[in-house]
């Protein structure tokens, strides 16, 4: 049998994935006795126009990291799922935005206003800020153009698998590559992981009904280590958040943070986050509800931190 | 059925000119035709008329219409209306979808081509949602023929005797150790004066001993679940430590015990004992003992009450009990409590002496009171003159915005009753006279001709502080004579405060267990203001009295039999129908979070410990969607109200 072919891409992400990725271990050797990477930016010397000079469809798997946030990232993507027969988004942020999906909270003019003028550190007087293409006295400078919304891949191409995580687990990752390896691929669309049901399913805790009077910030309480997070007024998004991770944060006392995306069925993680933390906020006094409220730091980077670009709502209007 | 073979009918209702004398009907019509999946469009003067319902029955027949939307007034209005006409003809019921163009489009704007926008995307919003709509199936539960009465005043013994004389079995529980509540208190009634007492004993007796009214005094209600036709409720009988079965009411063990604590019968201008009934007619005539005042529970020794006890009813070791209940209906009959006016400082209650609420006047006028009916002032002198002020605490923005409803009345009375006992001026002063009942007026216009000084003007504050010497060693009395345009200060001996009738301490508890909401005043709510004043949100329990609001003895007596005839109207019938657009969970996908154990207001969910899933009653549940926006997995969806109806229809209205 012929090897697969292999494509692994980053777009707008921080690299965790490609590590994610090598977590594997030994079990990378199983990979490379039925697979030839042909494309990882990363870790081999493959050019853009070598992948474009490939046949259409002649890549069987492309492995896609990082959100859509720029015209090479868009290019790219686009240029991949035509190359490639199987395009899996790999991570949070090419499925749902991830965090730099928080940029949809801003756009790019106020991006660059920011970071390339407002910022103590910048001196920049004359707001000379990136532009796609430059003239200088040899010639054009170009570079990519910035977005002023950031995108998911489902949003920019044709999607087939989705594989959570930020960055995914070494378990979700051999879930997926197994299913790639043995040739059992699920249903289209199907995001992989081990458990349909929220983070809870997989969170050893002590779980109660759920009354909040506080909400604390993690340094600010020492959490009993038996029982619920949220119980103990750490806003764990485990309640909404797709399992199959092994819930490793909250068994290191850290609340969820729904990297693994909504459960199955659910349109808005953090829609239903919002909504479920309203319904066991322990007041019916509207100034100490407001009180509770106000202990809520940073609301969208809490309950859409991986989500943004992929809710209902997509961004901010930037009036 | 598949979506794509969904044949909807769409019929635009008219309502007379209500609705077509503001949208353009044809032109709302004509739009819907161009809609997907519409086969066919019709518009009529008035859809919920007869001929109006049978042009749809007849669609549903000969175009084989699978989805009906119907555009007209509000669901609450009619949509019954139009599910009975689609299951008439065949289709289910739930396959029908209301669009709003009456209280939504044309009764708020009279810009006809804005209404007329509004209108079109309602309806395409309808039609979106309707063909993701699915058929449901109501379904009956058999009704347990006891019903449960919980407060044994003038409305729950009205309510109890009805359906024990219809000949089923009532649970009557009332927390004090006597049935009578606040009516036993009273000394006459208005507007004909008869005696209270002497109108309610005989009534409690037969409560006491109706072979069909198992009476639970010093008891209360601690739990309540299940669903209408089989609720499971736990009553707490408190200890009497008194055997009821050897007691024979003699009374002896009251006057040995010599503990003296203030009355709650006699509004705290009595005593009575630590061994006591509240009242001599007390139905049923055994007492209590209240072990926190009692000398033998405190310091271990006394006994007084079991050495004179001839039949040796007295027992020290009894304990609470929990009694478990099984009844089909349940009649709230809780009534209210009694403002308490010491907050309003400028009225001198509880500082200055002579300045008494209504109930304690209530109780100083009774001939079965502390003072044997005499009307006399702390010092045992009679008073020379009264003064009456309205509204203390009703119809004001900073306690209750409500008026009492019975206040003006008793004030009323109180004049006629002072006036028969002493020389006393009497002075009313009160800011409107609402003397709305059936022989009110009259009783107005007879007192208004005894020569009781009325002064239209809400009393602004009470003081001892004399600036005259007819003033000195009385009490002022600041009012606004709002008629003559003066302030006045009237010199008084007394000052009788009508305060307000307030929802009871543990209403908001009570309304919990009972899975029963209340209004913003606090009361309990009933289903509708006025089609509906009976019934609760909560299939099965029924409302009485005061604790739905305050309302007089007529009023009460008549709304606990109503109460007890819708008791007995679902006894009769056997079974009930249960809603069928309730929640489900998707136990396969449930992570057993928990988030929607607490929040359900009818008690329908509960958490399976071991398989770790939480699970919703489907008798119980009323389709309210607490638990479906709650759940933050999405995976509690509300039949009839599926995410992907509701999201239809949003895009339907927005497209």
């Amino acid at each position: 049998m012929a090897k697969l072919k292999v494509a692994f891409y980053w777009a707008a992400s921080c690299g965790g994935c490609e590590i994610a990725q090598l977590e594997i271990g030994e079990k990378i050797l199983k990979v490379a006795e039925v697979a030839d990477i042909v494309f990882w930016p990363v870790a081999i010397d493959a050019k853009y126009k070598d992948v474009e000079a490939m046949a259409d469809g002649s890549i069987d798997v492309c492995l896609f990291n990082g959100a859509i946030r720029n015209s090479e990232q868009e290019h790219l993507a686009h240029m991949l799922r035509k190359k490639s027969k199987v395009m899996i988004a790999y991570g949070s942020c090419a499925y749902e935005g991830g965090v730099p999906g928080l940029a949809n909270m801003f756009d790019r003019a106020s991006i660059f206003e920011r970071v390339y003028h407002e910022t103590p550190s910048t001196n920049n007087k004359h707001k000379v800020f990136p532009e796609p293409s430059h003239k200088v006295h040899e010639g054009v400078l170009c570079i990519p153009e910035f977005n002023d919304t950031v995108k998911t891949l489902r949003q920019t191409v044709d999607v087939d698998y989705i594989i959570p995580g930020c960055p995914p687990e070494e378990k979700t990752t051999w879930l997926a590559l197994t299913a790639l390896i043995e040739g059992k691929l699920p249903p289209k669309g199907t995001v992989i992981t081990d458990n349909v049901k929220a983070v809870c399913d997989d969170c050893p805790r002590k779980r109660d009904v759920k009354k909040v009077k506080k909400v604390y910030r993690t340094y600010e309480i020492i959490t009993d280590p038996e029982i619920c997070l949220l119980e103990q007024g750490l806003l764990c998004a485990g309640v909404a958040t797709r399992g199959g991770c092994g819930a490793p944060c909250p068994q290191a006392n850290m609340p969820c943070t729904g990297c693994y995306g909504p459960v199955e069925g659910a349109i808005d993680q953090g829609a239903h986050f919002i909504s479920a933390m309203a319904s066991v906020i322990d007041s019916k006094d509207p100034d100490e509800i407001q009180k509770i409220i106000d202990d809520i730091h940073d609301p969208v980077g809490t309950v859409y931190r991986y989500s943004l670009p992929d809710s209902l709502l997509r961004r901010a209007r930037i009036q | 059925m598949t979506k794509n073979k969904a044949k909807v009918g769409v019929y635009i209702c008219h309502c007379g000119s209500n609705i077509a004398g503001v949208v353009d009907v044809k032109d709302v019509a004509a739009y819907a035709q161009g809609l997907p999946s519409v086969a066919a469009v019709k518009d009529y003067v008035y859809m919920c008329s007869d001929p109006g319902q049978n042009i749809i029955k007849e669609d549903i027949k000969h175009l084989g219409l699978n989805r009906v939307v119907v555009a007209c007034c509000s669901p609450s209005l009619h949509e019954l209306t139009f599910r009975r006409a689609c299951q008439e003809a065949g289709l289910n019921p739930y396959l029908f979808q209301q669009a709003n163009i009456r209280e939504q489009c044309s009764w708020v704007t009279e810009d006809a081509a804005l209404a007329t926008v509004k209108a079109k995307a309602l309806v395409s919003g309808a039609v979106s949602r309707v063909v993701h709509q699915e058929p449901l199936e109501k379904r009956e539960v058999e009704i347990n023929p006891n019903t449960l009465v919980i407060g044994g005043g003038i409305a729950g013994i009205q309510a109890a005797l009805e359906i024990a004389d219809g000949g089923y079995k009532v649970y009557l529980v009332e927390k004090t150790p006597s049935v009578g509540g606040h009516m036993a208190q009273l000394d006459k009634t208005f507007p004909t004066l008869d005696c209270s007492s002497c109108i309610l004993t005989p009534k409690m007796t037969q409560a006491g001993s109706h072979p069909n009214i198992e009476l639970m005094v010093y008891s209360e209600v601690e739990e309540i679940s299940g669903y209408v036709g089989n609720f499971k409720v736990k009553v707490r009988k408190k200890a009497k430590y008194v055997d009821e079965e050897k007691c024979t009411g003699c009374g002896i063990c009251q006057t040995k015990c010599p503990i003296r604590v203030d009355s709650e019968f006699d509004a705290g201008i009595g005593k009575r004992k630590a061994i006591y009934t509240p009242f001599a007619q007390a139905v049923p005539n055994v007492p209590v003992i209240v072990a926190e005042e009692c000398t033998y529970f405190i310091k271990g020794k006394c006994r007084a009450c079991e050495k004179f006890c001839e039949p040796g009813a007295i027992d020290f070791e009894q304990k609470d009990e929990i009694v478990e209940i099984d009844v089909g209906a349940i009649i709230a009959s809780t009534g209210y409590g009694v403002f308490d006016p010491t907050p309003m400082a400028h009225y001198g209650y509880g500082r200055l002496d002579n300045v008494i609420t209504s109930l304690e006047f209530e109780r100083l006028v009774s001939s079965a009171g502390p003072t044997g009916g005499k009307i006399q002032l702390k010092d045992g002198s009679t008073p020379t003159s009264i003064a009456i002020a309205h509204c203390i605490g009703s119809r004001d923005e900073k306690y209750h915005e409500y008026c009492s409803r019975v206040c003006c009345m008793y004030a009323l009375k109180y004049s006629h009753l002072i006036k028969e006992k002493t020389e006393a001026d009497v002075y009313q002063m009160y800011i409107d006279m609402r003397c709305f009942g059936k022989g009110y007026e009259e009783f107005y216009k007879r007192l208004s001709e005894e020569g009781v000084k009325f002064i239209r003007g809400k009393v602004g504050e009470v003081t001892d502080r004399a600036i005259s010497d007819e003033e000195k060693g009385k009490l002022i009395v600041l009012a606004e004579d709002s008629l003559l345009g003066n302030v006045m200060r009237v010199p008084v001996d007394m000052v009788i405060l009508c305060v307000a009738l307030e929802p009871q301490a543990d209403a908001e508890n009570t309304a919990r267990k009972l899975g029963i909401s209340r209004s913003a005043d606090g009361f309990y709510l009933e289903r509708h203001p006025k089609l509906d004043p009976v019934a609760t949100t909560t299939d099965g329990v029924f409302v009485a009295g005061c604790c739905q609001g305050p309302k007089d003895i007529p009023d009460t007596v008549a709304q606990a039999s109503a109460a007890a005839a819708r008791a007995l109207a679902m006894i009769s019938k056997g079974k009930v129908e249960v809603e069928a657009a309730t929640a489900h969970i998707d136990e396969e996908r449930c992570s057993g979070c928990r988030i929607c154990n607490d929040l359900c207001p009818f008690s329908s969910i509960t958490f399976d410990e071991e398989k770790k899933v939480s699970r919703v009653n489907d008798a119980l549940c009323k389709g309210c969607g607490v638990c479906v926006a709650a759940c933050p997995s999405g995976i509690i969806s509300g039949r009839h109200f599926t995410a992907e109806q509701i999201i239809a229809e949003i895009e339907g209205v927005l497209a």
